[in-house]
């Protein structure tokens, strides 16, 4: 008999990783592997996807997500269409659905989306034969950063099972850091999340984390430390005084570093502040990987779009 | 899934060491200048063949001929049909192929259809001075005009029977054997997320 381990992709679309099992996590970030020799090619092109058409559907400001994703589909042959949604009909009343029916008329296959409502793309993709590939939905889910984190920390560390990640900075409002809980965890990490109480969303240790509110806490012992951005511009409760404040209590300095491990890996999902979450010698120090994340994107986004491509035709195929 | 029926065996384990070193010797008598060749791959035992071949280089003439690893998943024309799924594989080629003599190595050679991605694949790392194709199996049943330059043994088969080329390494023992695909009664699993 021949060996086959492999599991099989049958999700038309990726909406977050709470649902997702630890195989199907595994399944992207082991396709992801492969394809991040793509983008080492003197030709940065393969043409799996060629004659499917991507829709960004973009509900809020974002520059590296959209392009991360614009760059995933071009390197498989896709044609990308950007919608920014200052400039479009929504501004004229159109609901999502409409907005989402009418591009699946013009037969786009998958719709990549950031929405500012927490569920929009779980709404959209019971809506649409298309696939949906959630890029951020208000303080909910930020499945394809968090898998890129992952990625690279595997990447860095070898593994994910047993690791000590900590998670720093705004935990109540952010969705990166709760699709790095629902991953992490399934695939066997001990999180941390650690922020001053007002950051910290009420009963998350349900979701199988340590809380802490002190830094040296959360490097103490930690393999990695994953350092969300202040959102000061969202902060209407001003958690904060003033962002100098905010370094001073929760800042990732040098001399911070010296008592976590000495290989500590330091990661941001970006846009970073600089003197804020972190120094500029953290930065752009030793221990940092934060363009490396950016790098990665590319890969994990083309394994995503890959995968809910090749399910929806085999769905479409088979009703 | 689908299950093999087998019935007969087409090579064993000394059968086919031989036939790697006599396809080993046959690429030497025509190319005599070992240092424009490469050797590519394609997964998943196509990677093993070369490995071996590689092996039997470095015996019999003591040079480490490069070998890349080459996973046409990618490039294949069926990725939209009805129940293939493929995983993707590692596709590694860290050698300029330029005006090289490019071995392509798969172990059997059926429709020609891997072949024709796996060229347009290579293609896409650079300008090789010639590809040459070397199969362990060729069972014939072209779709394309594809042919193999160096060939380990012809088998004639009928469309739906299936050869198996198994290996040590992926699968604990050496042979080949012929047979016929039965699809499994409860046939593909669908469990698709798409609710109406």
């Amino acid at each position: 008999m021949r060996k086959s381990n492999s599991i099989n992709w049958t999700k038309k679309d990726l909406l977050d990783l709470e649902n997702l099992s630890k195989e199907e996590i595994e399944l992207i970030l082991q396709t992801a592997a492969s394809f991040k020799e793509v983008s080492a090619r003197e030709v940065k092109k393969v043409p799996a996807l060629r004659g499917k058409t991507v829709v960004n559907l973009f509900y809020e400001p974002s520059t590296r997500t959209r392009i991360s994703f614009e760059i995933a589909a071009k390197r498989l042959s896709a044609d990308v269409i950007n919608i920014a949604t200052e400039t479009s009909s929504v501004r004229k009343g159109e609901t999502l659905i409409d907005t989402g029916k009418n591009i699946e008329a013009l037969k786009v296959d998958i719709i990549i989306m950031r929405h500012n409502y927490s569920g929009a793309a779980v709404m959209l993709a019971r809506h649409l034969r298309a696939s949906v590939v959630n890029a951020g939905d208000g303080w909910h889910e930020h499945p394809t950063q968090a898998l890129l984190d992952m990625f690279t920390l595997r990447e860095k560390l070898g593994r994910l099972e047993g690791l000590n990640v900590s998670i720093v900075g705004d935990i109540a409002h952010s969705r990166v850091a709760r699709s790095n809980i629902w991953g992490l965890t399934k695939l066997g990490a001990k999180v941390t999340v650690c922020a001053p109480k007002i950051l910290i969303p009420l009963s998350i240790e349900q979701m199988g984390v340590r809380v802490i509110h002190n830094i040296e806490d959360a490097l103490a012992g930690a393999d990695a430390i994953n350092v969300l951005r202040m959102q000061f511009e969202r902060d209407k409760e001003k958690a904060f005084p003033s962002q100098l404040e905010y370094f001073k209590s929760f800042g990732i300095t040098k001399e911070r570093l010296k008592s976590a491990k000495k290989n500590i890996i330091v990661m941001h999902p970006g846009p970073i502040n600089r003197g804020v979450e972190m120094s500029s010698e953290v930065a752009d120090g030793a221990n940092s990987v934060i363009l490396e994340q950016v790098t990665n994107g590319i890969a994990v986004r083309m394994a995503v779009l890959f995968l809910v491509a090749q399910a929806n035709d085999y769905i479409k195929k088979n009703k | 899934m689908s299950q093999f029926k087998e019935k007969a065996k087409i090579l064993n384990a000394e059968e086919i060491k031989r036939t790697l070193q006599r396809l080993a010797h046959q690429i030497l008598e025509s190319n005599p200048n070992l240092a424009d060749i490469v050797l590519v791959g394609i997964q998943t035992r196509g990677v093993y063949l070369a490995k071996r071949i590689q092996a039997t280089f470095q015996e019999i003439e003591a040079v480490d001929i490069p070998l890349g690893v080459l996973d046409i998943t990618l490039y294949r024309d069926d990725l939209t049909t009805v129940g293939v799924r493929p995983v993707v594989k590692e596709t590694k080629i860290d050698f300029d192929l330029t005006d090289k003599t490019v071995v392509l190595i798969d172990d059997v050679l059926f429709t020609g259809r891997t072949i024709r991605a796996a060229l347009d694949e290579l293609m896409d790392f650079g300008r090789p001075k010639i590809v040459a194709l070397l199969v362990l199996i060729d069972r014939g049943h072209r779709e394309l005009p594809i042919r193999a330059d160096f060939v380990g043994k012809n088998i004639p088969t009928s469309k739906n029977e299936t050869v198996e080329v198994r290996l040590q390494e992926l699968d604990g023992l050496d042979e080949v054997a012929i047979g016929e695909k039965v699809l499994d009664t409860n046939g593909y699993e669908s469990g698709a997320n798409f609710h109406e």
